[in-house]
């Protein structure tokens, strides 16, 4: 018999984290199964299940049709019935196929008739691959709308395994936005005990006193690299990562502000009611005392993820924004 | 399909033009995969290799004014409709000259007017959209008809059986094919669905279906054929299950280790463009020279295609922002009436 503590040591990737995670889950809970479009054999189109199939067999790691409101569908009523679905969404962009299901369905069974649907949805998300308008986008938007639903965002693999096991022993539909960029570009040493990163809890990335760069995802990375670069110019920024999108942290976000008295909320998403739009209310609601400045939003402008390398560098937010608009808040 | 049947009801330049455009669509295929090989084409790169002969038999069957929502698989369509090779290798590098001008790329092209509806990746989202392509020309009383196709992988997803259904109640001009090649990135046909012919699938919604032999070009062409007329003739939809083998992995990425070798010599004995080569030489329509001269020729075009692409001019970052909203202007131009009438 394995334990949860068998993975080796040493550097792992973001992917390996999720792996790690997927299978410590599954060794530690029998009831933790995974379906998904080419998961088995294949090991999934990002090789997160590699060997997965031969590990756990057919019926708990299951192959589906092509048809991702089926097997959310699914998942839900498995769910509902006792065991803890892990689905795929081959991309995340193909959640859009799921959508009813996890909206109307998944998000509002607790609410109406009680009834629990502990299950997690991992959506791969995210531009600079040149996917294009279908194999880049961030839809956590889409779903921060509706209540019922937990979103969380990891940007290092500590904070991937961590989460994705909070998501799974969760009571509730989770939704793990895993970023396809991060994959395999970054690593870290992980703990080799079981743990978990809690759902609902921010982290501040770097800690800072002059402006707070509230983020997730990817951009998390970028905001380290300009925190850096600004340190030398005497400007100190404290990056605080979301990790969970719903519900958000507020107290961590507002904490922070009021430290800072400044704030750029940063995301990749389209700019227009995503989730940066929602923290800019918040602070303007809850910190405006303590503001020193504007609220400054950076992200993604209101189109879909183009193509050409270009048009994607033009679209996706860049470290020399964040700087731009840092040293224009900090002379504030 | 039979010597005699072909030639008493395909005319010799007909046959002529299809294996033309299997030649383009396979050097030009080939040219691409190569690119990406060598790092020049990034993004997804899926390819009809070996399954040539369902898009240049069915888009060879339509007349001008008719449309297509084609699947991932279906270059000669786009050809065929108009689509230039240079315009394909621009939209693959991303350039300004490609029908999205850099904004979507590989496969995921459009043009209403030149009768094709812009391919989405979500795979069969597309079909509802033709049913009202249909839709629209029924209730103009106009003789224009749509194909629309997708994967057998695609018709697992609800807007498949969603637009079959729709159709046939309806009566819609419109045929439905489906690609079988057996796989669906690395999902068999036993996992994908519990049946062995996707034909089946079409008894459920009232509407007849034939199983054709995908490879073969001349079985390709007719059957659009009969499935055209009758939806031109108010007889409602069809539906064909073309049977073929995806010969590559799923996109050059993928080395498709899942495929058994032995179901990928069966059917490499079986290539259409070797099949259509044979049918050619039996009607005595064609020989080895000028299969060459065509090999030549399309090697030549694909070459200058690949020059025009490189020559184009990748769009500049700001060009992102254009496009999101159509103006009345846009609307006014939009290609949405039969081109002959005009
Ligand atoms: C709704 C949706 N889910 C997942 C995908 C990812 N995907 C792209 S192609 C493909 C397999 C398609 O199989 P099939 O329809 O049989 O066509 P084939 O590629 O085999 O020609 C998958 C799963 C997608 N494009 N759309």
């Amino acid at each position: 018999m394995t334990t949860a503590t068998s993975h080796a040591t040493g550097e792992v990737t973001y992917l390996e984290a999720i792996s790690q995670a997927l299978d410590e889950e599954m060794m530690r809970d029998e009831r933790v199964f995974l379906m998904g479009e080419d998961i088995g054999q294949y090991g999934g189109a990002f090789r997160i299940t590699e060997g997965f199939l031969d590990k756990y067999g057919e019926w708990r790691i299951l192959d589906t049709p092509l048809a991702e409101s089926g097997f959310v569908g699914a998942a839900i009523g498995a769910a509902m019935m006792g065991l803890r679905p892990v689905v795929e969404m081959q991309f995340a962009d193909f959640i859009s196929c799921a959508f009813d299901q996890i909206t109307e369905v998944a998000a509002k069974n607790h609410y109406r008739w009680g009834a629990a649907v502990p299950m997690v949805i991992r959506a791969p998300f995210g531009g600079g691959i040149h996917g294009g308008p279908f194999h880049s986008e961030c839809p956590e938007g889409w779903f921060f709308h509706s209540p019922g639903l937990k979103l969380v965002a990891p940007s290092t693999p500590y904070d991937a395994k961590g989460l994705l096991k909070a998501a799974i022993r969760d009571p509730n539909p989770v939704i793990y936005f895993e970023h396809k960029f991060l994959y395999r570009r970054i690593k870290a040493t992980l703990p080799t005990d079981d743990y978990i990163v809690p759902i609902g809890k921010a982290d501040v990335k770097r800690p800072g006193n002059d402006i707070s760069v509230i983020t997730y995802g990817a951009m998390v990375h970028l905001a380290l690299e300009a925190a850096q670069m600004l340190a030398k110019e005497g400007i100190d920024l404290e990056v605080v990562d979301l990790r969970t999108l719903a519900p958000l942290d507020k107290e961590a976000i507002f904490s922070s502000v009021h430290k800072t008295s400044k704030a750029i909320v940063l995301h990749e998403d389209n700019k227009t009611g995503g989730i940066g739009a929602e923290v800019a209310a918040l602070l303007a609601e809850e910190c405006f005392d303590s503001l020193d400045g504007p609220i400054v939003r950076i992200a993604a402008p209101d189109t879909p993820v183009p193509f050409s390398t270009p048009l994607e560098e033009f679209f996706l937010p860049k470290t020399s924004d964040i700087v731009a608009a840092a040293r224009k808040l900090a002379a504030y | 399909m039979d010597l005699a049947d072909v030639t008493s009801q395909i005319k010799r330049a007909d046959l002529l033009h299809m294996y033309y455009y299997l030649r383009l669509t396979r050097a030009l295929e080939d040219r691409i995969t190569a690119l990406y090989r060598q790092g020049r084409i990034v993004g997804g790169c899926y390819t009809s290799h070996g399954m040539e002969a369902i898009a240049v038999g069915y888009a060879s069957a339509l007349e001008r004014d008719d449309v297509i929502a084609p699947f991932h698989r279906d270059m000669g369509a786009f050809l065929i409709r108009g689509i230039t090779p240079g315009e394909v290798l621009a939209q693959y590098l991303g350039k300004r000259t490609g029908p999205t001008k850099g904004k979507d790329g590989n496969v995921h092209m459009g043009d209403l007017k030149r009768g094709i509806i812009g391919f989405v990746s979500h795979l069969a989202d597309n079909l509802p959209v033709a049913t009202g392509a249909a839709l629209a020309f029924k209730m103009r009383g106009e003789s224009r008809i749509v194909v629309a196709g997708t994967g057998d992988g695609g018709t697992s997803r609800g807007d498949f059986h969603e637009a079959m259904n729709f159709a046939a109640v309806r009566k819609l001009p419109v045929v439905f094919f489906c690609t079988n090649n057996q796989y669906a990135y690395s999902t068999p046909l036993r996992l994908q669905m519990a049946i062995t012919d996707v034909v089946e699938r079409a008894k459920a919604y009232g509407m007849p279906g034939e199983i054709v032999d995908g490879n073969d070009v001349a079985a390709v062409y007719l059957a659009s054929k009969r499935g055209i007329a009758k939806a031109r003739a108010g007889e409602g939809p069809t539906f064909f299950e073309f049977k073929t083998m995806r010969m590559h992995g799923h996109s050059e990425h993928d080395p498709a280790k899942y495929v058994p070798p032995e179901l990928l010599e069966e059917w490499k004995k079986r290539d259409p463009i070797l099949a259509a080569e044979r049918l050619l030489i039996e009607a005595g329509y064609g020989d080895e020279t000028y299969f060459h001269e065509i090999l030549e020729r399309v090697k030549k075009e694909v070459e200058a295609a690949l020059e025009f692409a490189e020559k184009s001019p990748l769009p500049e970052g700001p060009e992102v922002l254009e496009g999101v909203f159509a103006t009345d202007a846009d609307l006014s131009h939009q290609a949405t009436h039969s081109r002959s009438a005009a």
